[in-house]
């Protein structure tokens, strides 16, 4: 027998040293929380940044921007640009010269003419003369009116004006230095253009100096192309900087009268009688200005003065433009309008008129090919792997290659698609069919792993209950262990189905990254998919595709949210307690 | 279990409903560089007309030629669309394929700028710069050296003194074979390498040429990033971001739309499109949309896909073109391809 000892533990958990060791646990433990909390903080920081980049882009396509004006339109019209075209001319006639009017053809949007197609399609459409109408404007005008160029700014405006026809032009005189600004601007312009002129002299400078320690150096052929060389650069520098100087001169001049605003430099527009003008020579009191909106025959003598800060050569939206835009926009003829057009029309090279409709209802079809051949068959997979199949080499074998198909990059199915649905089955090109079977395929991995895995989770007992009151092994499957399995099955699917909606590599090879402007009706129809319709408008060149990509990354966003509630919701179905 | 049975039900339903039958929409692959004029047309074509909206997928040049030669037939493309001329190659290959009668048409050009940042130094290059800056071997007065230079200035001591990082399209681009071919492989001429020697000429791999992908919109927003960067890429990128970038001088050239236009800028390429006439007749809509296509509110100089950035082809070209395009004028073989 050995002796119990009652003694008091021992110091070991007391001691000076104890305390020590145990603060040290402490802190090892906060420490960790604190690196638990980083990274957390981290990871949500990133997605914070990641949606507001991609929302604060999206939510400018929540509008659009429509111009009214009248429009004769017939009872049985049919050309319907050609009336866009004719109430464009109408409500602008003062555009003169060929580039003038077709400025003015360009505020408008194709879309206005589909609009008016689509009212008359429909019944809806009101005809007459002189109708006044709702017309789509165009994406660089919808661009400018949300300020993507600069917004108008405007300036002071103390002195009262004169204004005086001066042949073609028109000379405006203010009592007080009005133009001020401009002339400001046009000296800031040329001193920075001389600047300019004179780097560039330095730099050839630097080029004959560069060269000249190598002359020693050279011989033959060489030796005269470097000499010919540094001549060159010799001449273009006395020549830049000529022009540096006279530009340095006209700046330092004390009175230099009227100095011209060039295309390069700020725009500056006069407010006047109703009209629109665009200076173009100034001086501190007095301006030479184009018309460019003819006065409406108001004689109030107010005027006002405004800028805008991206020079005519750095913006599509020329000034004349800028004119009728601000001018209709003072009469309260251009508004904003909620987008639905964003949702309910499909791919087009007009970023205004395109929206995701299209691609949505190819993504629902090609997941509904994917699911209804990757869930059953996953499942169905999992469940003879899991309780039916024997344990041996070749199970194993399976299991193996399962999970290393799980691994393979998704562009090796496109290919699979191609070779075997496509060249053999004749499976239509760039139909969701095709797009649902390659990304059947690329899911089953995942399905049959998740679903193996819930179907190891589902306790022994429940099998061995089963089967003790009778039920034959395929009974306790589908009545007992199947449905317990259920809400880890449906988890494992929605990830595979949501990596799927995201896909664009397999259906490279399968033609559906293509420009499809029809709504696919069934299966077998061209369609494209909602990560194609981002990757298509992702890499056009206008401007204005740039919010809609955003735009469409949210809907896809907001797909997979769908997605998951759907997940969730089926899954609370499904669940048993045990 | 029942939300599953219905789905199957409903796909087993629509798999039924159509069957893969003769198609009725045309359908286009081919150049990523035609593809936006490619599909503004086909847009159009689908608008004005009763026909449907041909499908068209970008898949560069060469992929486009090559499913486009497999051969006859509804389960083949009938227009390819591309960047460069057919190479006789691939118009064997079509041949052998038994795609015998192709329509060759030439829509336009398009100018290959090189570009940065528009408040970096304004560049005025030549050829021969361009050669020496990003060649992986450089030929100088009989010497073939690898290249040695790390900066635009060492390259020509007037260009600025700043590091060469020139952002470009990958080799898989029918862009990058076109600056290759203008840029690369004539100043390697006007460095004074014969024309084979010329065609080796390899881009330099050390990091000077930064493949950026095919998006030209990312090299874009990159130059405007990082001033000290230069981009190659199409002339509508630099049209549509007049006021983030500006175009090198090429040549003493600025690559303005009037001077690609006039054949003055150096590096522009011609753009085409082949047609199937064997489809002629059997998919509806072929004939019209090479109509659509060639027609002056297309193409022409105020046309729609100019808006887009194409540069029209000049009259004589287009009235050539024009015809061919209207009386189904077959390739006979004996075009200069290469």
């Amino acid at each position: 027998m050995t002796e119990i000892s009652m003694t008091p533990a021992p110091s070991i958990h007391t001691g000076e040293a104890a305390k020590a060791r145990l603060k040290k646990r402490h802190n090892a433990e906060k420490r960790l929380r604190a690196y638990g909390i980083i990274a957390i903080s981290l990871a949500a920081l990133a997605l914070m940044a990641l949606l507001y980049n991609i929302f604060a882009r999206a939510v400018n396509v929540r509008t659009e921007h429509y111009i009214t004006i009248a429009a004769d339109i017939a009872e049985d019209e049919n050309d319907f640009l050609k009336v866009v075209k004719s109430a464009a001319k109408e409500a602008f006639p003062f555009a003169s010269g060929r580039t003038q009017r077709r400025q003015v053809y360009g505020l408008f949007s194709d879309g206005a003419a589909d609009d008016m197609r689509n009212a008359a399609g429909a019944g809806t459409l009101e005809t007459g003369e002189s109708v006044e109408r709702r017309f789509l404007l165009s994406d660089d005008v919808d661009l400018y009116l949300r300020g993507t160029f600069g917004a108008p700014e405007e300036r002071d405006a103390q002195g009262s004006l004169t204004v005086t026809e001066d042949g073609k032009k028109i000379l405006l005189e203010s009592t007080a230095a009005d133009f001020n600004a401009a002339v400001g601007v046009v000296k800031a312009g040329l001193a920075a253009q001389a600047e300019r002129l004179r780097e560039e002299a330095g730099r050839q400078t630097a080029g004959v100096d560069a060269l000249t320690t190598r002359l020693p150096s050279l011989e033959g052929p060489e030796l005269e192309d470097t000499k010919a060389q540094i001549e060159g650069f010799q001449a273009k520098r006395a020549q830049l900087l000529a022009q540096a100087d006279a530009l340095d001169a006209t700046v330092t001049a004390q009175d230099s009268g009227r100095m011209k605003l060039t295309n390069r430099m700020p725009s500056f527009f006069v407010r006047a009688n109703g009209g629109i003008l665009k200076l173009t020579e100034v001086s501190n009191t007095t301006a030479l200005a184009k018309p460019l909106v003819p006065s409406d025959g108001t004689q109030t003598g107010a005027w006002s003065l405004f800028s805008l800060d991206r020079p005519e050569t750095g913006r599509p939206v020329k000034d004349f433009q800028v004119a009728l835009i601000e001018n209709l926009r003072a009469k309260d003829r251009i508004e904003a309008v909620t987008n639905w057009r964003f949702f309910t029309s499909s791919d087009s090279t007009q970023p205004e008129i395109a929206g995701i409709y299209g691609a949505l209802i190819g993504s629902m079809w090609t997941m509904l090919v994917t699911f209804s051949l990757a869930f059953p068959i996953g499942v169905m997979a999992a469940i003879y792997l899991e309780e039916f199949a024997p344990r041996n080499r070749w199970t194993d074998f399976i299991e193996v290659n399962i999970n290393n198909l799980a691994a393979v990059p998704s562009i090796v199915f496109g290919l699979l698609g191609l070779a075997v649905f496509l060249h053999f089955f004749g499976v239509p090109r760039s139909s969701p069919l095709a797009g649902g079977l390659v990304l059947a395929l690329m899911t089953l991995p995942t399905i049959i792993i998740a679903s193996r895995a819930s179907i190891r989770a589902v306790p022994p007992s429940i099998r061995s209950a089963a089967l003790g009151l009778g039920a034959s092994k395929v009974q306790t499957t589908f009545h007992h262990v199947l449905p317990l399995a259920m809400p880890g099955i449906l988890t494992g699917t929605i990830i595979g189905m949501a990596q799927a909606l995201g896909e664009t590599a397999p259906l490279l090879m399968i033609g559906m990254v293509a420009f499809i402007t029809a709504v696919p009706e069934g299966v077998t129809d061209s369609a494209t998919v909602l990560p194609v319709q981002v990757f298509n408008w992702a890499n056009a060149s206008e401007r204005a595709f740039d919010m809609r990509t955003a735009a469409a990354i949210a809907v896809l966003l907001g797909f997979l949210v769908v997605m998951n509630m759907l997940a969730i919701i089926l899954r609370k179905r499904f669940e048993r307690r045990w | 279990m029942k939300t599953r049975i219905i789905l199957s039900v409903a796909t087993a339903a629509a798999l039924a409903t159509t069957a893969a039958s003769a198609r009725d929409e045309i359908r286009i692959v081919g150049s990523s560089t035609v593809f936006p004029f490619a599909t503004a047309v086909a847009e159009q074509f689908g608008k004005k007309t009763d026909f449907a909206t041909p499908v068209v997928e970008s898949t560069g040049s060469g992929g486009g030629i090559k499913l486009f030669c497999e051969g006859v037939g509804a389960e083949h493309p009938d227009v390819a669309n591309s960047s460069r001329r057919m190479k006789a190659k691939e118009f064997k290959l079509c041949n052998d394929n038994g795609v015998t009668d192709i329509i060759e048409i030439k829509v336009g050009y398009d100018g290959i700028v090189i570009g940065n940042a528009i408040d970096a130094p304004n560049l005025d290059l030549t050829r021969k710069n361009i050669y020496q800056a990003l060649a992986k071997d450089v030929f100088s007065y009989g010497r073939m050296t690898e290249n040695p230079n790390k900066t635009w200035n060492q390259v020509n001591p007037s260009l600025p003194v700043q590091g060469i990082e020139v952002l470009g399209p990958p080799p898989t681009s029918g862009t990058r074979d076109a600056f290759e071919e203008l840029a690369i492989q004539k100043g390697a001429r006007d460095a004074g390498l014969d024309k084979a020697a010329a065609k080796k000429v390899e881009v330099r791999d050390d990091g000077a040429y930064i493949e950026a992908g095919e998006n030209d919109n990312l090299i874009v927003s990159k130059l405007e990033a990082d001033p000290q960067k230069v981009g190659v890429f199409g002339f509508s990128f630099l049209d549509q971001n007049a006021d983030r970038i500006k175009g090198a001088m090429v040549e003493g050239v600025e690559p303005t739309f009037d001077n690609i236009a006039s054949g003055e800028y150096p590096v522009s390429r011609s753009l085409w499109f082949y047609v199937k006439k064997a489809h002629v007749g059997v998919i509806p809509g072929i004939e019209e949309y090479l109509e659509e296509f060639m027609s002056d509110s297309a193409v022409g100089e105020d046309g729609y896909t100019v808006d887009k950035g194409l540069i029209p082809l000049p009259e004589d070209e287009f009235a050539k073109f024009q015809s061919a395009a209207r009386n189904l004028v077959i390739m006979t073989g004996e075009e200069p391809l290469h």
